[in-house]
């Protein structure tokens, strides 16, 4: 089972905090991790790999920096890491970021399945993984919350819809994002730590990828960010009585307006 | 390349730039500021700026516009059944085709049996209705819909292309978006026409809400975006005439097969209440889950939590709400014991009222709330019960 997990660096957003004066972000020493959508995404296929054999490609495209989760990744149980990093992939939105990524996969060589996280928390686009699957023409199956079966040629999946689950067969190759719950990732063995220490870890630019320029990076983006600007905050906000008796009798005179306005006309 | 230059005649190396990179990606060198590859191109630093030497890297992207024309939605189906997001949209899309000077309007649809719910698209504002009809239709498979859909873009040659952003939809606009080759904006809560360019302005929360980010895209055509459920009003059918156009059936690759599927376990979704019990760690223990379940079963309403108590497995991730758990836009949003953190006030944008009892006066709650309750929110919790069982 030859496997290909997709990770990204992201800041943990909890650190992201507004100013509420000036508008501007407080940074204080935020450090970049996994996604942890990612992280899901790994465990999910080094379970696979212990079940079935195989080998397990992470692959990022980010800043040289980003060679540090790879590695992080590999003690967790991947094989391998590819870094694609250029300046000249930098700005780039999702089309074009997973337009890079499926470079990576194909440069990567032969895969019978392609792991990304469901999507990850500073974009929270859910596109990357639809996208690179659509890029190199393979089926995809997104949301997986559990895999019940899987082999070389085909998996069968259960994915969370917006209705319930669907158990899906998909032939491979193919891609799936994954959950968050669908496993409860590992943390590195000291075993594991040592040997990413001497993984092997590629790192190819944009020319080593056969990227065309035109298709990268900022200049590849259709879309541009033109403007930004802090929410709008509610005005004042009304205070309620501080007594809970009081409270409660407040909160549920609210839900009758509320419940009334959705009734209206049925109960004449 | 970075997204912004910098002016180096107009720079003074103040530095505030640096300070306002959320990316860390801007820095001093030299005395003066530079921009390095982890650029997103947020435009923070632009208004951080009070010399003006920061600048946008305008690609030149000159119109390929000729020969798209109207809006396309592709319509929110549950076995064959429209859904209100659907006709959300073209209430939506109306608008913005009023804007392009009207142009035309038209829906995607897919069914087994599909031409009352055509007629209802149509009634809702449509004036083209694409039905792919046939056995298996009304399976949502993102292959089948990708190719229908595809089918229904090189017909109508729309210059906005709209989805809501439900799971499906999420999962079917960026397969849509890669063949393609065009730009999509994920979750927007604004989309508007640009006076001057004639551009789909399109407006969505970004770093889990801290900020909203209006994005746009010149080139690439169809401009797509997903829009959140309960975003948009939908408007009064009308009788109106349209016109409904088969799409040909073409063989399914047949690569993703559908075996079964199951509603989920606790009926109706959080995303479609009207009243949500929303809990938080201020609840104190997970035994006290049991009277959230029950004050939201007598509200008529659903239980959600906040991501700690997700994560503490206090309930079932389909209960979370917030950027990494649901989307919901309840007519009225109980908060109990939830601080609020930007990350679950990013799921809870849509809501009509928002309610936050907290017995900490700073929760940052109270600053998106309608109404505060400084106190215990678990007598408030009990209290309500109380009164509502008699």
């Amino acid at each position: 089972m030859k496997m290909i997990v997709c990770v990204k660096q992201t800041p943990s957003t909890n650190q992201v905090q507004l100013d509420p004066e000036t508008h501007t972000i407080i940074r204080d020493g935020r450090q970049s991790t996994v996604n942890p959508f990612d992280t899901y995404a790994l465990e999910e296929a080094v379970r696979l790999k212990e079940r079935l054999g195989g080998q397990i490609t992470v692959m990022s495209m980010g800043i040289p920096a980003a060679a540090r989760l790879l590695r992080e990744a590999i003690s967790q149980g991947a094989d391998r890491g590819l870094l694609l990093s250029d300046r000249a992939f930098a700005g780039a939105d999702t089309l074009a970021t997973s337009y890079t990524l499926a470079l990576g996969a194909r440069q990567i060589g032969e895969f019978d399945l392609i792991l990304c996280g469901k999507m990850a928390i500073d974009g929270d686009t859910a596109q990357i993984g639809p996208e690179l699957a659509e890029h190199l023409g393979i089926p995809h199956i997104s949301n997986v919350q559990e895999i019940l079966e899987c082999s070389e040629r085909e998996l069968l999946c259960r994915k969370r819809t917006d209705y319930g689950t669907q158990i899906l067969r998909m032939k491979l190759p193919g891609l799936i994002t994954v959950d968050k719950g669908i496993n409860e990732p590992r943390m590195a063995s000291i075993a594991g730590v040592r040997t990413s220490l001497q993984a092997p870890l590629d790192c190819l630019d944009a020319a080593q990828t056969g990227a065309d320029p035109a298709r990268i990076g900022l200049k590849g983006s259709p879309t541009q960010v033109v403007r930004t600007f802090a929410p709008e905050r509610r005005g004042q906000c009304v205070r309620l009585p501080n007594d809970e008796d009081q409270a409660a009798q407040a909160l549920l005179a609210l839900v009758r307006e509320k419940q009334g306005g959705r009734e209206k006309g049925e109960d004449a | 390349m970075a997204a912004i230059w910098i002016d180096r005649e107009r720079c003074v190396g103040c530095g505030l730039c640096v300070r306002a990179c959320p990316q860390g990606a801007a820095s001093l060198s030299g005395g003066k500021a530079c921009v390095g590859e982890d650029c997103i191109g947020c435009g923070l630093c632009l208004s951080a700026c009070p010399k003006g030497a920061l600048k946008r890297r305008e690609p030149d992207r000159s119109g390929p516009s000729e020969g798209w024309r109207g809006v396309l939605t592709v319509a929110e189906v549950r076995q064959g059944e429209i859904q209100p997001a659907a006709l959300e949209l073209l209430a939506k899309a109306r608008q913005l085709a009023l804007q392009l000077g009207g142009a035309p309007v038209s829906a995607l649809l897919l069914a087994e049996e599909g031409q009352a719910q055509a007629q209802t698209l149509i009634d809702h504002g449509a004036d083209v209705v694409y039905l792919r009809q046939g056995p298996g239709m009304n399976q949502a498979l993102e292959d089948v819909w990708t190719q229908a859909a595809e089918q229904a873009v090189r017909r109508a040659k729309p210059e906005i292309l709209l989805f809501s952003a439900t799971e499906f939809g999420r999962s079917l606009a960026p397969r849509l978006a890669a063949r393609l080759q065009t730009g999509l904006t994920a979750d927007c809560t604004a989309l508007e026409i640009d006076g001057q360019t004639g551009l789909l302005r399109q407006t969505r929360p970004a770093f889990g809400g801290n900020l909203m980010a209006t994005i746009q895209c010149p080139a690439g055509r169809p401009q797509m975006a997903t829009v959140r459920p309960g975003t948009f009003a939908s408007e009064p059918p009308q009788a109106r005439q349209g016109q409904v156009e088969t799409l040909p059936e073409t063989p399914g690759q047949g690569r993703v097969q559908l075996l079964s599927q199951q509603p989920a376990e606790q009926s109706a979704g959080i995303e479609t209440a009207d009243i949500i019990v929303a809990a938080g760690r201020g609840i104190g223990a997970q035994k006290n889950m049991e009277e959230v379940y029950r004050l939201a079963r007598l509200l008529g309403g659903q239980a959600a939590v906040s991501r700690p108590l997700a994560d503490a497995g206090w309930a079932p991730y389909e209960r979370q709400v917030g950027q990494t758990g649901k989307t919901v836009a309840p007519k009225l949003y109980l908060a109990f014991g939830i601080s609020g953190a930007v990350q679950h006030l990013a799921g809870v944008g849509g809501a009509e009222t928002v309610v936050a009892v907290n017995s900490d006066p700073e929760a940052p709650i109270f600053q998106s709330a309608h109404y505060a309750v400084v106190g215990d929110c678990l007598q408030v919790i009990r209290r309500m019960i109380r009164r509502l069982e008699g």
